[in-house]
C-alpha cells in the first residue's frame, strides 16, 4: 500500500511537473525580471548572478557542445565576452540539455570543450534542467541580454546572435552586439527580438 | 553466385533511387550535382521564396510538412514515422514533404548518404537561407527556432506543431485534417 502510494505521489509530483514546464515555455517577455540561479560552472564553482557585482548586465547564452547550431557560434560567443566582459556585459552560458540524452554535454565534455576552444566565460550546467524553462529557452543556441537595473535583471533582447549562422564574416545585422550598444549607449534597443533555428532542448 | 545477386541488387537499388529523385527534380531552383557514383542524387534547393510554394499549396491534398535535419536526433528518430504516415496515408490525399536544413557543407557527406540510406519515400527539399529571422515568422508566427518542428495544412485547416512526435501522436494530429 505504501509503495502505491509513494508511486501516485510520484505521478502526481510527475504531471503537476510537465504541466508547470509546459505553461512556462512561453517564458520572458521584454521588460521581464530574469530570475538568479546558481549553477556548477565547468572548474567546479558554483555561479550565480549577483555575484558579478560590477556588471552593467549580462548576455546570458543557452548553448551546448553537440547541436551543430551552438558549435556554428562558439567563437562568436566568445568573442562577445571578450568585447563586453570589461565593458560591464560578460556572456553566461548555460548548458540547459539532459545529459543522459546527450551524453556529449555533460560536464566533462563542456569542461574538455571549453578548454579546446579556449573560453574565457562561465560555461554553466542547468542541472535538473530548471533554469531554461524559466526563461523560455526552446533551444541552442538561444541568446537573453539582461540589464541590470533595481528592480533587478531586465530581459532587454531575447533571439539570436546575429542573421549568418553559416559565415561569421558575411553577417549583416549583429543583433548582440546592436542591442548591448544601445545598452551601454542608453539608447532604445532597435531589434528586441529575433529568431533563428536551433537545436531543441533535449528533456 | 551470392555476389552477383547481391550486386545486381545494388544496380536495381541504385536504377530506383535515380528515377524516383530525378523525378521529383522538375522544378528545382538549383541541382546540385554529386560526382560520387553512390550518392548520385541531385536535391533540391531552395531559399525561402522557393520553399514557401510548399507550405502554401491550394489543391485538395493534405500536407504534412516537417523541417529536420541530419544532424539533429529527435529529427532522424522521428523520420520513420513521416515515412510511415506518407505510405499508409497516400490513399486518402496526404503528403509527406521533409524540409531540410542541413548545412551546405554536409549536403553531399551527410544529407545525400542519409536518403539514400534510409531510402527516404517522402519528397526532399532543402532550404537553404541564413536570415531565418525574416523566414521563422513566415512559416509559424510562434515558432522559436526549434527543430523538429512540423507544419500540417489543408484547404480548410492549418496547424504547426515545435515539438517531437510518435507515431501514434502524428497519426492523431493529421486526423483532425481528414473529416
Amino acid at each position: 500500500m505504501k509503495t502505491l502510494k509513494t508511486v501516485f505521489a510520484l505521478l502526481l509530483v510527475a504531471t503537476l511537473f510537465s504541466f508547470t514546464v509546459k505553461n512556462d515555455s512561453g517564458g520572458y517577455e521584454i521588460g521581464d525580471i530574469a530570475t538568479d540561479f546558481s549553477l556548477e560552472n565547468i572548474d567546479g564553482k558554483m555561479v550565480s548572478l549577483s555575484d558579478f557585482k560590477t556588471a552593467k548586465g549580462f548576455i546570458v547564452v543557452f548553448t551546448c557542445n553537440t547541436c551543430p547550431y551552438a558549435v556554428a557560434y562558439e567563437d562568436r560567443i566568445e568573442a562577445l565576452n571578450k568585447k563586453y566582459a570589461d565593458k560591464g556585459y560578460p556572456v553566461i552560458a548555460i548548458m540547459p540539455n539532459n545529459t543522459d540524452v546527450k551524453p556529449g554535454d555533460n560536464m566533462e565534455a563542456m569542461q574538455a570543450r571549453a578548454k579546446a576552444k579556449g573560453f574565457t566565460f562561465p560555461y554553466l550546467m542547468d542541472k535538473g534542467q530548471k533554469v531554461y524553462p524559466q526563461y523560455g529557452a526552446t533551444k541552442t543556441p538561444h541568446v537573453f541580454v539582461l540589464q541590470k537595473t533595481k528592480k533587478g535583471n531586465e530581459v532587454k533582447y531575447i533571439g539570436a546572435i546575429d542573421d549568418n549562422y553559416q559565415d561569421a564574416s558575411a553577417v549583416n545585422q549583429k543583433y548582440v552586439e546592436n542591442a548591448v550598444d544601445a545598452l551601454l549607449g542608453g539608447k532604445e534597443i532597435t531589434e528586441t527580438k529575433t529568431r533563428a533555428i536551433g537545436c531543441s532542448i533535449k528533456v | 553466385m551470392k555476389y552477383i545477386i547481391l550486386f545486381f541488387g545494388i544496380c536495381l537499388f541504385s536504377c530506383n533511387q535515380d528515377k524516383k529523385v530525378v523525378a521529383t527534380e522538375t522544378n528545382s531552383t538549383i541541382v546540385e550535382e554529386s560526382t560520387q557514383k553512390e550518392t548520385a542524387i541531385s536535391l533540391e534547393i531552395h531559399d525561402f521564396n522557393g520553399i514557401e510554394k510548399y507550405l502554401n499549396f491550394k489543391d485538395d491534398k493534405t500536407y504534412v510538412v516537417n523541417f529536420w535535419a541530419t544532424w539533429c536526433a529527435p529529427c532522424v528518430k522521428e523520420l520513420p514515422y513521416f515515412e510511415k504516415l506518407g505510405e499508409v496515408y497516400k490513399s486518402e490525399n496526404v503528403e509527406v514533404i521533409l524540409i531540410s536544413l542541413d548545412f551546405p557543407k554536409h549536403y553531399d557527406s551527410k544529407l545525400k548518404p542519409f536518403i539514400i540510406d534510409k531510402n527516404l519515400q517522402s519528397k526532399v527539399v532543402v532550404l537553404n537561407d541564413v536570415d531565418s529571422n525574416t523566414w521563422i515568422p513566415k512559416v509559424d508566427e510562434n515558432w522559436s527556432g526549434a527543430i523538429p518542428a512540423t507544419l500540417i495544412y489543408n484547404n480548410g485547416k492549418r496547424q504547426f506543431y515545435e515539438q517531437s512526435f510518435n507515431y501514434e501522436e502524428l497519426e492523431t494530429e493529421l486526423k483532425h485534417f481528414l473529416n
